[in-house]
């Protein structure tokens, strides 16, 4: 028998246990998956969860109720990969043995690395939305909170689902007006980019929206640090904004055990080839999702796209032949621009989100542009998330490669 | 779209921001540079924006506090160099594209 092992059973791992079981000869292999959760956690909920939008049992389920029947669950800490070895070394048991590896621990969030931020005033006047927890704590928070100066804050790129801090200032706005408290609330969005959208076409159509909803910039901000007392972000340059509620972003990394196998950069990520995903380091080492380096988003819907290269590259590993380069860092993702509406973006390596329609050339969805039917794209998200995409199911009409837009079409 | 810096044509963005990096010279950076207010520039400059050239070339992301902990660039010393948004201006002068997010 030959052993394949999957590090991480979040959104990219559970997706390639079941690809990989399905085309993978169970007579041959035993595939072995390994996460320290017992729970899965759909990450886009905590945007929703802290403005009491979505209910808690909406956004977690057992990690082994969404893996295929035939997969072995090892629940564990991961502490480091001997490459050399082919070998997998697990807090509190013996270590694993490997043919082939596949890298999906994801990214987390790292408040230790800014002074003061997780200080005396976190998960009190400093949350944030990234984990179960902190979106938790903030929805505690909010519910009484009776306003003053917010601050929602990026700490530096890059971070999983970049546009959801920008979404959270849009659905505060709502959430505010709708309890009628807006005016005693300053929004202000803290960026470490020039700007809440860095991009010239995203910003011609949708530079408008911070003016709109009242939401104060302070781009190209560097954070020093947290002064927890006098209430203020920090910068290098020596600006400082004050704040009663921040919500910050902290920095975003890699797990620690790539770290200790000497595996990842100086984020903990993994460096990694940006059309085949194989490791850079070890050809039997492959990666996805939000562990790799890549120049692509970190979000759900990117480890949906990679997964498809990467069930194909793995069996052609496998059989001696060359790896397709297929990956093109396709991307597609919702944006809740507040009151009931959002936006679709599509993008990849090449191109800029870009106005049109999706997923055909009539539509039905509006790109770069707010409707109300992407909101409900993006609450039938979790549907699809749950019974579709962790299941490795087709997604009809979802290329793997994204389509040109048509003013560059041939 | 075109244009000509420091008597060579180069393909540039609506920002100002080379698109293909291998047009890139020195003569370039330095008239960039000057258009930036930054400069003249010194080999403290000069080895940061070799460092982003190289970063650039092996597709790896490059940030403030990347720079800082792997020694190219204490912060302090960076915004001192390239003063009011230190990586959007040294990327530039690099001929390497601007950091963004993804909209
Ligand atoms: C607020 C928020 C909103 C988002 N919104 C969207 C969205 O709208 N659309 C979208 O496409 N994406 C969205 N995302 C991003 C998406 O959730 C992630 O990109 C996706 O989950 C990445 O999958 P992954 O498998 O790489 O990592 P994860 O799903 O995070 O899984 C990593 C797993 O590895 C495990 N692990 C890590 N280290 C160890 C270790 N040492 N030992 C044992 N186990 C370990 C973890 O426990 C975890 O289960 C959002 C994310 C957040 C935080």
């Amino acid at each position: 028998m030959k052993n394949l092992i999957i590090l991480g059973a979040g959104t990219a791992g559970t997706m390639m246990a079941h690809h990989l079981r399905k085309r993978l000869s169970a007579a041959e292999w035993t595939i072995t998956i390994v996460d320290r959760s017992e729970n899965h956690y759909y990450q886009p909920g905590f945007l929703f969860l802290p403005f009491d939008m979505i209910e808690e049992r909406a956004i977690v389920k057992p990690v082994r109720d969404l893996l295929p029947g035939d997969v072995d669950f090892i629940f564990a800490p991961i502490e480091r990969i001997d490459a050399e070895a082919n070998r997998v070394h697990l807090g509190g048991r013996d270590p694993i043995d490997y043919d082939l590896l596949v890298v999906a621990t994801g990214s987390h969030i790292a408040p230790d690395e800014i002074e003061g931020m997780n200080g005396e005033g976190w998960r009190r006047e400093v949350f944030d939305f990234y984990t179960f927890e902190g979106a938790r704590a903030l929805r505690d928070r909010l519910a009484t909170w009776a306003g003053g100066k917010l601050v929602v804050h990026i700490t530096e790129m890059p971070i999983k689902c970049p546009v959801a801090p920008l979404e959270f200032a849009f659905l505060a706005d709502s959430f505010f007006k709708k309890r009628g408290i807006r005016d005693r609330v300053e929004i202000t969005f803290v960026t470490p980019l020039s700007g809440a959208f860095t991009k010239p076409k995203a910003s011609r159509a949708l530079g408008h929206l911070l003016a709109d909803k009242h939401i104060a910039l302070e781009a190209d901000f560097a954070v020093q640090k947290v002064d927890p007392e006098r209430k203020c972000l920090v910068s290098w340059d020596d600006r400082e904004v004050d704040y009663d509620l921040l919500v910050t972003t902290p920095t975003n990394m890699g797990s620690d055990a790539m770290e200790a196998s000497g595996l990842g950069d100086d984020l903990n990520f993994i460096p990694t080839h940006k059309n085949t995903l194989q490791s850079i380091a070890h050809e039997n080492i492959f990666v996805i999702g939000d562990a790799t380096n890549l120049p692509a988003s970190k979000a759900g819907s990117v480890a949906h796209f990679e997964s498809e290269t990467l069930t194909e590259n793995i069996l052609r590993f496998l059989e001696g032949k060359p790896l397709l380069e297929t990956f093109d860092g396709h991307s597609n993702c919702f944006i809740e621009s507040g009151d009931g509406k959002a936006l679709l973006i599509d993008f990849n390596y090449e191109y800029e989100p870009h106005p049109g329609r999706f997923p055909f050339s009539w539509g039905p969805m509006a790109l770069l542009k707010e409707s109300r039917l992407n909101h409900w794209g993006k609450l039938a998200f979790r549907w699809i998330y749950w019974h579709i995409l962790l299941k490795a199911r087709p997604l009809p009409g979802i290329p793997l490669q994204k389509r040109p837009p048509k003013e560059d079409a041939a | 779209m075109k244009t000509t810096i420091a008597g060579t044509e180069i393909d540039v963005n609506e920002e100002g921001y080379l698109t293909d990096a291998s047009q890139w010279n020195e003569a370039i950076a330095a008239a960039i540079a000057a258009e930036e207010n930054v400069g003249p520039l010194t080999d403290a400059h000069w080895k940061i924006i070799q460092h982003l050239r190289e970063k650039h070339a092996a597709d790896e992301q490059v940030t403030i506090r990347s720079l800082n902990k792997s020694g190219v660039a204490p912060t302090k010393e960076f915004y001192a160099l390239f003063p009011k948004g230190p990586l959007k201006k040294a990327a530039r002068i690099a001929g390497v594209p601007k950091p963004a997010g993804c909209i």
